[in-house]
């Protein structure tokens, strides 16, 4: 029980990254399938939230005259900024393909582009 | 010299701040002068960094003097002077090249941007093989995949964009994958830099973490690197993309993730999981046997002469893990110089695919028929392009099997086994070169009697210097077995 509880995080963790990727495998919307890529990257975030955490420690900001402070680690918290730009791009890289591809298929289902690209 | 010291930012920064420069260049032909000036600059670069390694150590480089692990460090291996040959060099050869080629797939008022997208891929790759930080190799891994899902949905063809979606979906995937496989190293050591990540592992207590870590990570790059079974996504966008592109990446897309791959597998995971290397090859080496195999089988009931292509490009990073998953020396070193030669190979058939493209709207293999009595010159380079990617003898293609079967042979019963996969393979791939050559020198041309003619007599010499240089290395192949050879002895340097 302790364990369950103990590393509560990680199983959120887990749980969301699994939601995220179902989206994506099951959905034909191609929407869908990028919000469940956006999920999917979302739970890596909280991975790397979760491991910077130390116990006990607060924000990692240097003050004058107090030095028994404990520091949860910047680190990983800066890592996931970037991660986030990144999942961002891809993102609107992926809204922007949908655009095109409504443009040129006039839908975004999965089955309906494959049975129009089989027609020609 | 004071620059000299800096070679392995400037091969990253140069093609990285030209790119924005391009986009603002609208005057006709400016664009792609500014893209092959900066490429071309990257390829001297990458032959400086090379030479430098070849007659001494790797080269390391501190960003901002930050002392390693604490700053980010850049670190050029023989093994990164090898990729970081083959992507400049490939990105050299076919933007010079391709200029006729773009400007007919490619709107002219759009070609900044292809240009800018095109040197974003070229830093992110490079990038990726000069660096020695784990999360460094992500955030150039998302430039390098961004800008490719650009440059593949660049052209006109509409069905290049539910390809590059898939792309999309299936690269981030395995991007995240490799993103918690370091999150999890982190987790454990409290490090990113990759040299001083495999000196810490030893020091962690529970290697559980590290395990699922080495896990997600070599699923993760598989999936870039399009090993079979994971290589859905790869057919498809070859295919669609702009001609010239789908040379470009051909020749270094997939092989910059299995470089990558090999780096962690080796220096990071080797020397603290138990009996990873046996995890490793029991992993990879069915994959690369039945990639050779299923990939070259279906390559040849292809009706497009560039899904044929790619599938075969598919089959061919199988010979590059069967090379890596024997675990020797001579096995790596095969695997590694499979690399370089593949993309010589696969450069050189691509480019006369696009001066095929130049004068036929399709590509489909009925639609080539007859094709060599119009263009005898292209398909004179396709056939001997295509002899290096088989391994006949005399082309660099035969060079990295000969090395492949001998290393195979070392393995005893097994290795014969290997080895009849690696000649049926070759089997194979003569079938499917065999049947472009078949229709297109002894099938009759189309009624409608299309006026081809020869490509453009630039695109011809280009190509021609690409075929060229695979007779080249295929007689002299001292520069990649060197480089080959001597990232094979640093990988394994841990295994007893």
């Amino acid at each position: 029980m302790k364990e369950l509880l103990g590393l509560y995080n990680y199983w959120v963790f887990a749980v969301v990254l699994m939601i995220g990727f179902y989206a994506v495998v099951a959905k034909g919307n191609l929407i869908k399938k990028l919000i469940g890529l956006s999920i999917f990257q979302s739970a890596v975030f909280l991975l790397y939230i979760t491991m910077d955490k130390v116990d006990g420690g607060t924000a990692p900001i240097i003050q004058k005259g107090v030095t028994d402070q404990v520091f949860s680690n910047p680190l990983p918290q800066v890592l996931i900024l970037t991660a986030i730009v990144v999942g961002v791009s891809t993102t609107a890289l992926g809204l922007a393909i949908v655009i095109r591809i409504k443009e040129c298929y006039s839908t975004i289902e999965e089955h309906e582009i494959q049975n129009l690209d089989r027609d020609t | 010299m004071i620059l000299a010291e800096h070679l392995p930012a400037l091969q990253v920064v140069v093609p990285l701040l030209t790119a924005p420069l391009v986009v603002l260049m609208r005057v006709r032909g400016m664009a792609w002068a500014a893209a092959t000036a900066s490429s071309a600059m990257a390829f001297a670069i990458a032959i400086a960094l090379t030479n430098a390694v070849l007659h001494g150590d790797s080269v390391v480089y501190l960003m901002g003097s930050w002392p390693a692990p604490y700053g980010i460090e850049l670190r050029v291996t023989t093994f990164s002077a090898l990729l970081l040959l083959i992507v400049t060099g490939a990105s050299t050869v076919t933007l010079v090249a391709g200029k006729n080629s773009i400007d007919a797939e490619i709107a002219h008022h759009r070609q900044p941007m292809f240009y800018a997208a095109w040197l974003l891929a070229v830093a992110g790759f490079v990038g990726i093989a000069v660096a020695g930080d784990a999360f460094n190799i992500f955030v150039f891994m998302e430039i390098a995949s961004l800008a490719g899902y650009v440059l593949i949905a660049a052209g006109s063809n509409r069905r290049a964009l539910p390809a590059v979606f898939k792309y999309l979906i299936m690269g981030t995937i395995g991007a995240t994958f490799y993103l918690i496989g370091i999150g999890l190293i982190y987790m454990m050591t409290g490090t990113l830099n990759l040299a001083d990540m495999e000196a810490r592992i030893h020091e962690v207590g529970e290697l559980r973490p590290i395990l699922v870590a080495a896990g997600f990570i070599t699923v993760g790059l598989a999936l870039k690197g399009a090993v079979f079974p994971l290589h859905a996504w790869l057919p498809p966008s070859y295919t669609y993309a702009p001609h010239i592109v789908t040379a470009f990446l051909a020749a270094c897309a997939t092989k910059v993730a299995l470089y990558v791959l090999l780096r962690f597998d080796f220096l990071v995971f080797q020397p603290n999981l138990a009996a990873h290397d046996l995890q490793f090859s029991l992993f990879l080496m069915p994959l690369a046997v039945l990639g050779i195999l299923i990939a070259s089988g279906v390559a040849i009931f292809q009706r497009d002469l560039k899904t044929l292509l790619a599938y075969s490009s598919v089959a061919q990073i199988g010979y590059i893990l069967l090379g890596a998953s024997l675990v020797s020396i001579a096995g790596l070193t095969a695997g590694m110089t499979h690399m370089f030669n593949h993309a010589l190979a696969k450069v050189a058939l691509f480019l006369a695919v696009a001066c095929l493209g130049t004068r036929f709207a399709q590509l489909r293999l009925e639609n080539i028929s007859g094709a060599a009595r119009q263009m005898p010159w292209t398909m004179a380079a396709f056939v001997l392009a295509g002899l290096s990617l088989i391994g006949v003898p005399g082309t660099a293609g035969f060079i990295s099997k000969w090395i492949l079967i001998s290393a195979a042979l070392q393995e005893g019963a097994l290795g014969a086994a290997l080895v009849a996969v690696i000649l049926v393979g070759s089997l194979l791939a003569v079938v499917y070169i065999w049947r472009v050559i078949e229709i297109a020198y002894f099938g009759d041309p189309p009624e409608s009697g299309q006026s081809a003619g020869e490509a453009p007599l630039w695109m011809l010499i280009v190509t021609w210097a690409a075929v060229l240089a695979n007779v080249y290395f295929g007689v002299v192949p001292s520069l990649p077995l060197s480089l080959a050879g001597d990232a094979a002895a640093s990988l394994l340097q841990h295994l007893p």
